[in-house]
Formats: C-alpha cells, structure tokens, sequence
C-alpha cells in the first residue's frame, strides 16, 4: 500500500476511536463537562495530562528547533518539564482542595471580587488563544503533505473532529480522548526515534544511543556532528550561541508558564482527592518525559541525517523527500555557486528568509525562488523546522507505515492540545463569565448549553488562526508561556502560600505583568521586528524569556501593593488555612 | 483547639520545609548544571556526552521525575501522620 492510503488508513482509525470514545463518555451535568466528575483515574490523569500537554509544537516542532539550535534548544527541554516540578509541589495539591471548576474560580474567591476573576479571565483568553494558534498550523502541515488535501479543507476537518467529541463529551469525553490520544503519539513518536537510533548507531534506545558511537566508524555521534558543523561554518552543535542571561529567562519563563497554563491546572481538578493530585502530577511527567527525553536525540540524529543525505548531492540526485517539502514550500534550493549539487553552509540563504515561488522551475527541475541570494554565505537552503520530525522517517528510509504512523501521532498530539484548549476557553465564558458574573441565576441546563456554544464560536476562531497562520508552532506557543508566567502564577501560587497578598495587589500585579509581557513581546516581533536583536533588547533578554521579568514584576507590585492596603478579610483567611490541610 | 492548631501549623511547617529543599535540587539541576555552570561542566564526559550538554537535555528531565516522587511519598507519609490530629475538629 502507498504512504497516502497508509496515512488515510491510519488516520481514519484513529479518528474512528476518538469519535467512539466520545459518543461512550458523553457529559450530562455541568461538573461532568467542566472537570469529568472528579472522578478520573490518576494514571489517566497523567496520560491525559501529557497528551493535552504535549501539542503540535512538542510533536512536529521541538525535536526540529534543537536540531537547528543545538544546546540551546535545551530551553525547551527544561522549561516545558521542570514546569510540573512547580505545579506538583506549589499548586496542583491545593487548588484540587479547593475544589472548584476553574482558575479563575480559585482566582476570584481566593482575591474575594468579581473583578480578580475578570481579569484572570482575560489572562486565561489570551494565554490559551495564543497556543490555540499554533495547533492549527500543525493539523494544516500534517493534512496538506500526507493528506494531500488543500490546507484550510484540513484545518476544517480537524476542526471537525475536535468540535464533535468536545462539545459532545465536554472535559469527560475529552479525558478519554486524550488517554486514547496520548498512546497514539507516543508510540508514533518513538517507533521511528528507535528504528533511526539502531540504524545510525546500533543502539535501539534513543536516549543512549545519541552519546554513542556512529556505527562503522570509531567517532561519537556528537563529536562527529560537531565536526562536521563545524567544517560548514556553524558553531558546534554542543554549545550555544545564546547568552546565558537569555537562556536562564527562557528556561524560567516557561517553566512557571507551564505551571500556570490554564488548560494544564484545569486537569488536576478531574481527580477525586489531594494525593491523586500530586500522584496524576508524576504520572503526567513520566509520559511527558518519554517524549521529551527520546526528542533530543531525534534532533541530533535528524541533523546528521540531513547534512549526510543532501550535503554536496546534486540536485538531480537528491532524496525524493527533498522534493516532496519543496512541492509544498518548507524546503527551497538556490544554486548559488552553479554546480548543481545541494550545499548547506551557515547563514540564511537567502533574504527575506521565508521563499516565494515565482511557479517557474529552474535547470535541474528545481522550484525557483524571487528572494535574492545572500551573498554572505554560501547556505544554498532553506529548511522549514518544523518539517523535521514528520520527514525524519523519509529521510532515514523507513518504510511507509512509519511515516503513516508519524502523521496520525502528529494530528493526535495537535487535536488532543486544541480539545483541552477550547474547553477552558469555553468554560471561562460559560462559567466565570455568564454564572459567575454577569448571568448568575441561569440553571444548570442552560449553562451547559453556553458551554457548548461557546465551544463552538472558539472552534471557528482556532479554526481562521490555522487558515491564517501565525510563524513557526513553538515560537507563537512559547509566548503563550511567557503571558501564563507574568499573570496567573504568580497570582495562584501567592494566594497560597501568602495570607498578606489582598486583592489590590494581585489585580494590579496581573494587569502589570500582562501588559509589561504582552508590550515587550509585541514591540519586538510585531511593531519592530527589525529592531529584534539582542543590542535592543533589556538586559539582552529576548521576547521568549522576558515573561520571567513579568513574573518578577508581579510578584514585586502585588506585595507592594497588598503592604499598602488593608489584609484580606477572615474568610478568606480561613479559605487559605483550608486548602493549606491534607 | 490548641493543640490541633499547632498540629497544624507543624504539618505545614514540614511541608515548607520539604518543598523547599525540594525546589532547591530542582534550581541547582536545572539551572545550575544545565545553563549556569554548563560550560564548566562541558570538560567531563558522561557516556559519550559533555557532561553540562547531558544535564541540559537528559539529566535535569530524569531529576524532575524522580522529585516529584520523592515529593509524592513524604507527603502520603506526613498526610497520615497528621491526618487523625488534625481533622478531628472539622
């Protein structure tokens, strides 16, 4: 059978399951839609945890960025793990003591005023669109490469699927789903990370196999891909190039930013008491961490591949996968030096970096490109990261089931993230909106109804961000971290472990954060992308990492401001001195 | 009344105490090893990986796995040690 009807056979089944799945745990009361009725396994938990965790930019993205940033993709590698350190031992515990459907619930009592909980509202939107967008562009790659459908009918498809068994199944149907979702992608990421590992160095776990030797040939894998980077005019692929204040406010960034992800903490509150909170919280970090840890060396071995298979290999005789990626636009060749033959070198090869089709083709049936050659290096190539992972099994020569595979792992982890998104987001209106502050006396029946609704309008929305898309996935998901970092955590984790913090001071600490966060990030990438390097940025730190100084700022007015003010009431007090008890 | 309020205040008391030296392991792997002190470490090598590369993209992943369960039992231990002192009252 043809990868195609492979990739048609597999995503078929898979979506098949999700669908059943979601007609069998269907939601009828509001606790049931909002957190599954409390009632989910911590095992479950923690797979459904990392599938609604890991998104298209864990899956397609990451290993694709640290192939092509080295050791400074470890930014991403630390930042989106060492977060759950954070929320198992500062927050998952205690806001499941509370007990309440939502963060901005906890937000809104624990700052006793509607406004508090407005504004964390407001926090949550932004947060969760932002990431929403990045899904998007990922089910498009996966539909218009493997699918070979157009990409905006892909997008509606996924949009589709995800519609059906959210709105069906609400936070129940989608726990099921993510379970379901999460062993589809794990076991699509890993098949081709262990084959690739046995073929280049014979070592059929990945995690070792990247410090090993290169198979007939006494070097290791990492010093051979040092060397071979550095002959080209690249830094090693073992040391960075960012600065170390840089990478420090990255790493921060999103570590707190996964901590206070709305769609993360929302989790923890499935889970019938205190210890399955802390327990789902391990769970969740193992999965995460056999995806995270095996991403790494698929970097590494993707790299070599790619230097080994296209370096100095004329045009004519390139691999058929080269083509493929150049037919849809993520990969572009400009002969520069006129030999005919492919050469990767450092530098963009060309200005402005992204290529537009002219729809001519050149000598050797290459697609020809209106950007200008760069004169400053000889890098004849453009690679769009986040092809790396899906082309990795055609770039190793894997056989067709494993690339069919790969793309059913890619929309799982990309629909599994969008699900768990969407039901926050509509939550947040139905809930904490509507019942909560404008609307409070409508019935349970009538509320759900909102919920499914507004389940609806957030789908269209996600929906004209994947035909619309925003850059590369990880890049516009890591600023949703940044915003998460600046607002909600700080404001969540003071309102347990501080009986001072008052609601003056984390409203104005939330507000300070996201417009400080918010500013930064858009004066740099949107007004003035021209001006985004490291001699304008604050102290060198760059849009990515400034989150952490939000975080800081935040932290800094909140006890400023709560000194200033009266303490919070007795109640509240009482609420802290409650969640604090196992 | 008293005495469970002091019971109280001793559980959350330990619970600070373990979470903090905790989070200290947490910021020295992490941070220290794997982005502050990477170069220096860069000098060792691990089964064939330079020693600080390997915290940033193997190690400090593994040590926050193994935290978290470190966290997870010294918790079930203190949540039934003070369970029955503290709830008694409630």
């Amino acid at each position: 059978m043809s990868v195609q009807n492979l990739t048609y056979l597999f995503v078929g089944i898979t979506f098949a399951l999700y669908i059943t799945i979601a007609i069998r745990s269907r939601a009828g009361s509001t606790s049931e839609f909002y957190i599954a009725g409390k009632g989910v396994h911590p095992i479950a938990n923690g797979m459904a945890t990392a599938a609604d965790w890991m998104s298209a930019a864990s899956f397609i993205s990451m290993a694709g960025i640290i192939s092509f940033m080295g050791r400074d993709g470890s930014v991403y590698l630390m930042g989106w793990t060492g977060g759950y350190v954070l929320l198992a031992l500062l927050l998952a515990p205690y806001l499941r003591k509370f007990g309440q459907f939502t963060v901005p619930d906890f937000i809104g009592t624990r700052y006793y005023s509607s406004f508090a909980r407005l504004v964390a509202v407001i926090c949550l939107i932004v947060v969760s669109f932002t990431y929403v967008s990045g899904q998007m562009r990922g089910v498009g790659i996966v539909f218009s490469r493997f699918l070979e459908v157009d990409i905006n009918t892909g997008v509606m498809i996924g949009m589709g699927i995800v519609f059906f068994y959210a709105v069906l199944g609400g936070m129940k149907g989608i726990t099921y789903t993510q379970v379901a979702q999460y062993c589809v992608l794990i076991f699509a990421y890993l098949v081709p990370a262990v084959f690739i590992s046995i073929l280049i160095t014979g070592n059929p776990i990945p995690q070792f196999g990247f410090g090993d030797q290169v198979i007939d040939d006494p070097q290791y894998l990492l010093s051979k891909l040092d060397g071979i980077m550095t002959q080209l005019g690249f830094e090693p692929y073992t040391s960075g190039i960012k600065s170390t204040i840089d990478v420090f406010c990255i790493t921060a960034a999103l570590m707190l930013g996964t901590a206070g992800l709305p769609h993360v903490i929302v989790r923890f509150f499935t889970v019938p008491d205190v210890a399955a909170a802390r327990k789902s919280a391990g769970y969740a970090l193992i999965f995460i961490a056999i995806l995270y840890t095996t991403a790494p060396a698929v970097a590494s071995f993707a790299r070599l591949n790619l230097f080994e298979s296209t370096h100095n290999v004329s045009y004519e005789n390139a691999p058929k996968w080269f083509k493929n990626w150049e037919d849809i636009g993520l990969i572009a060749w400009k002969d520069k030096n006129n030999d005919g033959k492919i050469q990767h070198a450092n530098g963009n090869a060309f200005e402005p970096v992204k290529p537009k089709f002219n729809e001519k083709t050149g000598v050797y049936g290459e697609r020809l490109i209106a950007n200008a050659a760069s004169t400053d290096n000889n890098n004849e190539v453009y690679i769009d990261r986040d092809i790396i992972v899906l082309a990795n099994p055609e770039i190793a020569q894997l056989p067709p089931w494993v690339i069919a595979l790969v793309a059913a792992g890619a929309l799982a982890a990309a629909l599994s993230t969008a699900a768990g998104l969407l039901l926050v987001i509509s939550t947040a209106v139905s809930h904490d909106l509507l019942k909560k502050t404008f609307a409070k006396n409508i019935t349970e029946k009538k509320e759900l109804l909102f919920a499914r609704l507004s389940i609806l309008v957030a789908v269209i929305i996600a929906g004209l961000f994947g035909i619309y898309p925003p850059a590369f996935v990880a890049q516009v998901v890591a600023f949703a971290f940044g915003l998460a970092a600046a607002t909600l955590f700080p404001a969540i984790c003071m309102g347990i472990f501080s009986k001072r913090i008052n609601k003056q001071g984390a409203i104005t600490g939330m507000l300070v954060g996201l417009i400080f966060t918010l500013s930064y990030i858009v004066y740099f990438k949107f007004l003035f992308p021209e001006m985004n390097s490291s001699e304008y940025w604050f102290l060198g730190i760059s849009p990515e990492g400034i989150g952490f100084i939000g975080m800081l700022l935040n932290l800094f007015i909140s006890f400023l401001i709560s000194l200033a003010t009266p303490p919070p009431p007795d109640n509240v007090i009482r609420i802290i001195d409650e969640i604090r008890q196992p | 009344m008293d005495k469970f309020a002091e019971n109280r205040r001793q559980y959350w008391s330990s619970n600070l105490k373990l979470v903090f030296s905790l989070l200290l392991i947490w910021f020295s792997v992490s941070f220290g090893c794997g982005v502050l002190f990477v170069d220096y470490l860069d000098q060792y090598t691990f089964f064939g990986f330079k020693l600080g590369f390997w915290f940033a993209q193997q190690g400090s992943i593994y040590t926050f796995v193994i935290l978290i369960f470190i966290y997870i039992n010294r918790m079930k231990k203190l949540d039934e040690k003070f369970k029955s002192m503290i709830n008694k009252d409630d």
